[in-house]
């Protein structure tokens, strides 16, 4: 079967400065997609060229097997949600639900019944007759998406759809909106600034930057193997922690020395990664940083380090310490008995590590 | 700003303030006569009878009123060798006006719909060139107009008066609009484009809808100027197609007979008072149209 | 064909206006310019002859007058307008109680006509029956204010109806500038123990400038189309003494068929009024484009 949603070597370009550099993406039925990158990236211009809204410098792109590169918005059988709900003011929730299909001239009792489908399936069959300025905003929320349901596309398209909300509105929606995926097998494309959902939304990850494709892969692959530093430290949070290092040949697999503040560097072995060049970024995510005493098994190297910063955050606790001239962040117990400026003893597990090229930024392993 | 909370709590009565006050309101209350006087005056002479302007003062009230001068006004009174009052160059205004109003207000919006929301290369450059229309002084086209219109065979017409006054009324309606529809996210144009709908669809159904404000301001904006205009009534009208201004002046600067300064005033306030009601019902709306006309422009 | 249609309606609904306004605007102005190069009088000749349309222009007393009253006029019209609806803005500040009648009071002139504001002032200015009958029916028998029939003065009387008819606009511009200053500004301020005269004079006016702007290129744009006033108010006389240029223009176009003429003085008028709104709009146009 073709790909839901394919696009080609798609180029775009506002006058001379371009917004979007050879973007190739391909992604099946029932797919997750989700842009994820810092603002300016080029995501949202992305997802409005996907939309039909904004014309393509070139490139082609297909839609459920259909060419759809020159074809106007409303005959790609897609359905959008906006960043802000784009509701229409003066209509009523269930008008804006309707308006799509009363356009298309859909026929009065069909209209009817899908309409309360979708109220019933979103639970908001008491708002129909309300304008969206006495909505609250997770009701605004719930109409836009119904408004996108209602008429049941080949792809739905969402551009930030939760950053209006607060914080725990947003998870909640979130949840929400993983549901509805799973619930409706639907192909989905999702635009995002915020890593945390597009981890938890995603079954594909594509991360941009500056209009270019960093990576594309799943959250999985993203958050283990980053292909450079950018993906690296946007992918997770705390971020992964990236420290230069210099490695060396040893009987027993790689040396990785890290400069420690005020000591002698710590010296890691790597079993597993070999013929590494001798300058490398080390990329360790934090949580493979733990108590030495809580952490056993082999892949655990044991190092004392000063800690310079301790902060509690109820689950675990982050100990910040200098490693390599940098801020490293370890996940520790929540109820672990690190203190500022105490020496503590830090469990290094790299069968996860990342290494990349200082100069490309690269990823190496 | 509160002024009031300058002073604090308990400190007595302070007699300088108290003063101060008073002053205040005296001589805002001398401004508001100043403002007044002129309409004071015009209606009161307009109630009394020639002998008693003539006998009387300027401001004192009319022994006796009577409404002799307003009927004639109406409806004797002559502009020329005519002598029908204001009556016909009342509807000359009102025939010129509304059209004139319905016509600008309806093409300024969907120009401002197009600029604000279906922005494309030189959009912008076209706005600014059309603003710039709003500034300039009406004598530098006035003379190819007289001939344009003759050519058209629109010279003295009231259809010839309407084309003037939405030609020249655009750059203002274009701004109004544009200015109300940028504050609109572009998003609900995207939403509805999705949804299936074209260009006109989107206006009539979504932003139409939306315009009760800026319609309200753009038509009581577009009345007023139109309704008071004398130098396009004046320049393209001719015996029997001139608006009420051009009428009034005729009337107070009519050489022949008695000089009627009593029927002077019940013209003048005829000819004000569509522009006045409007003014006094909707005052807010019109309050708007001025600052918008200006501080955006 | 259709998908052309549907891709260009926005420009094609913008397409007339614009049209329109190339020509009646733009074309108009540029055939008010060539004419004025030419030595049209009753019919226009497209000849180009150079400026001796400008050379008779500013050599004409009448036009010299209108010139130079049109400077006087503006001036003083300008700076008591300002001046007067400032002071009338910072009174209405203070937490007046009947603020919304008062304004309304301050600002109906400016819904009527030119033409009745002229009218209304001709009336109360006449000396035969007006103020100065009445002040001399006071007992005030040597009491002379024949201003509007003294060519000497006249044009003050233009000044004087044209303020009236104005300043409740500019102290609306500036009592929404007063209003829309940051309120916490303000707040800190008193708390400093700012006096409420300095808080004006170092705060809030400063503040206002682009108001001032807006306040300044509005009120010369009006006295430089003052056309209405002087007709209703003075007819231009006594003579020619209250003549401005936009009544030279006229009186040249439609009354005297001097085209040429009629088009140098309105290109004249169209130049002071681009020195002005020019930067302006330039500027404008600037900073809502960043």
């Amino acid at each position: 079967m073709a790909p839901i949603l394919e696009i080609n070597n798609l180029f775009k370009n506002y006058g001379s400065v371009e917004i979007l550099k050879d973007i190739n993406i391909s992604i099946e039925k029932g797919d997750f997609l989700v842009l994820v990158g810092p603002s300016g990236c080029g995501k949202s211009t992305l997802l409005n060229c996907i939309a039909g809204l904004e014309p393509i410098t070139s490139g082609q792109m297909n839609i459920g097997g259909d060419d759809m590169t020159f074809v106007s918005p409303k005959d790609r059988d897609i359905a959008m949600v906006f960043q802000s709900y784009a509701l229409y003011p003066t209509m009523t929730v269930a008008k804006n639900i309707t308006f799509g299909m009363k356009v298309r001239g859909v026929e009065q009792d069909v209209q009817d019944r899908k309409l309360a489908e979708v109220a019933k399936q979103l639970q908001m069959e008491n708002l129909l007759n309300r304008k969206p300025g006495q909505l609250s905003g997770g009701q605004r929320q719930r109409v836009a998406m119904g408004r996108a349901l209602v008429r049941d596309p080949k792809l739905f398209l969402f551009d930030e759809p939760l950053s209006n909300l607060d914080a725990k509105l947003r998870v909640e929606m979130r949840t929400e909106i993983k549901a509805l995926h799973q619930r409706l097998g639907a192909s989905m494309v999702y635009v995002t600034h915020d890593q945390i959902e597009a981890m938890t939304l995603a079954t594909k990850i594509v991360v941009m930057k500056g209009g270019v494709i960093q990576q594309m892969g799943t959250p999985a692959e993203i958050y283990n193997t980053p292909a450079n530093l950018f993906v690296a430290d946007f992918m997770g949070s705390p971020a992964m922690n990236l420290v230069p290092a210099k490695t060396s040949k040893g009987a027993d697999g790689t040396h990785v020395e890290i400069a420690r503040n005020g000591g002698e560097p710590i010296v890691l072995t790597d079993a597993k990664n070999r013929d590494l060049p001798e300058d490398v970024i080390v990329g360790v995510r934090p949580e493979d940083i733990a108590d030495a005493d809580a952490r056993g098994g082999e892949a655990a190297q044991v190092a004392e380090c000063t800690i310079d910063i301790v902060e509690p955050a109820g689950a675990d606790t982050y100990a910040v310490m200098q490693l390599g001239g940098k801020h490293v962040t370890a996940r520790l117990h929540a109820e672990t008995n690190a203190a500022a400026g105490v020496s503590q003893r830090l469990a290094f597990d790299l069968s996860k590590v990342s290494y990349f090229d200082p100069e490309t930024g690269l990823r190496l392993n | 700003m509160a002024d009031t909370s300058f002073t604090p709590a308990g400190s007595g009565i302070n007699w300088g303030k108290i003063a101060l006050r008073w002053m205040l309101y005296v001589m805002l209350g001398l401004f508001a006569l100043f403002y007044l006087m002129p309409l004071f005056v015009m209606v009161t002479t307009s109630i009394k009878s020639l002998e008693e302007i003539r006998t009387g003062d300027l401001i004192s009230l009319p022994r006796e009123v009577t409404f002799d001068a307003w009927r004639t006004a109406w409806s004797g009174a002559c502009t020329g060798i005519q002598c029908e009052g204001v009556r016909p160059y009342f509807w000359n205004s009102v025939l010129i006006a509304i059209p004139g109003v319905a016509l600008s207000t309806l093409i300024g919006a969907m120009n401002g719909y197009v600029v604000a929301q279906w922005r494309f290369r030189g959009a912008n450059l076209i706005f600014s060139l059309m603003l710039f229309g709003c500034f300039i002084p009406f004598q530098v086209v006035l003379l190819p107009m007289a001939r344009v219109l003759g050519i058209m065979g629109m010279a003295g017409t009231i259809p010839g008066l309407i084309f003037v006054h939405v030609i020249y009324g655009l750059g203002f309606t274009t701004l109004f609009f544009r200015n109300y529809y940028v504050s609109i996210s572009p998003e609900l144009t995207k939403a509805a484009k999705v949804d299936g709908a074209g260009f006109f669809r989107i206006f009539w159904s979504i932003f139409l809808p939306l315009s009760l404000p800026i319609i309200v301001v753009t038509v009581i904006w577009q009345f007023t100027q139109i309704w008071n205009d004398f130098l396009f009534g004046v320049s393209f009208s001719q015996a029997g197609t001139q608006p009420v201004t051009v009428a009034l002046n005729n009337i107070v600067n009519s050489t022949t007979g008695v000089k009627e300064y009593n029927v002077d005033m019940a013209a003048a306030i005829i000819a004000a008072l569509p522009t006045l009601l409007v003014y006094v019902i909707a005052g807010k709306y019109f309050v708007r149209g001025l600052t918008a006309g200006s501080v955006k422009g | 064909m259709f998908k052309w249609l549907e891709e260009n309606t926005p420009k094609l609904v913008l397409a007339p206006s614009f049209i329109a306004v190339l020509i009646f605007v733009y074309g108009f102005i540029a055939w008010t310019a060539w004419v004025s190069l030419t030595r049209s009088r009753l019919l226009p000749k497209y000849d180009i002859v150079g400026t001796i349309q400008y050379e008779r222009l500013f050599s004409s007393p009448r036009w010299d007058t209108a010139f130079s009253n049109l400077f006087v006029f503006g001036f003083l019209f300008i700076v008591i307008a300002m001046i007067l609806g400032l002071i009338l803005a910072i009174l209405l500040d203070q937490n007046i109680r009947t603020e919304g009648a008062l304004r309304t009071i301050y600002l109906y002139p400016m819904a009527l006509s030119m033409i009745v504001t002229g009218t209304a002032w001709k009336w109360i200015l006449n000396p035969g029956l007006g103020l100065e009958a009445m002040v001399r029916g006071w007992g005030f028998e040597d009491f002379t204010f024949d201003w509007l029939v003294n060519p000497d003065m006249a044009i003050y009387t233009i000044v004087l109806a044209a303020i009236w008819q104005s300043s409740g606009f500019v102290m609306a511009l500036f009592l929404a500038g007063l209003r829309s200053v940051d309120e916490e500004v303000i707040k800190a301020a008193q708390v400093d123990g700012i006096p409420t005269w300095r808080v004006y004079t170092a705060i809030i006016i400063p503040s206002m400038a682009p108001i001032f702007l807006s306040a300044f290129i509005v009120l010369s744009h009006l006295a430089i189309k003052s056309f209405d006033l002087v007709i209703a108010l003075t007819g231009g006389g006594p003579g020619y003494a209250t003549d401005l240029p936009a009544t030279y223009m006229y009186a040249m176009a439609f009354s005297r068929g001097d085209i040429g003429q009629a088009a140098s003085s309105a290109m004249v008028m169209m130049l002071v009024v681009f020195t002005i709104v020019v930067p302006y709009l330039y500027s404008e146009l600037r900073s809502k484009d960043g």
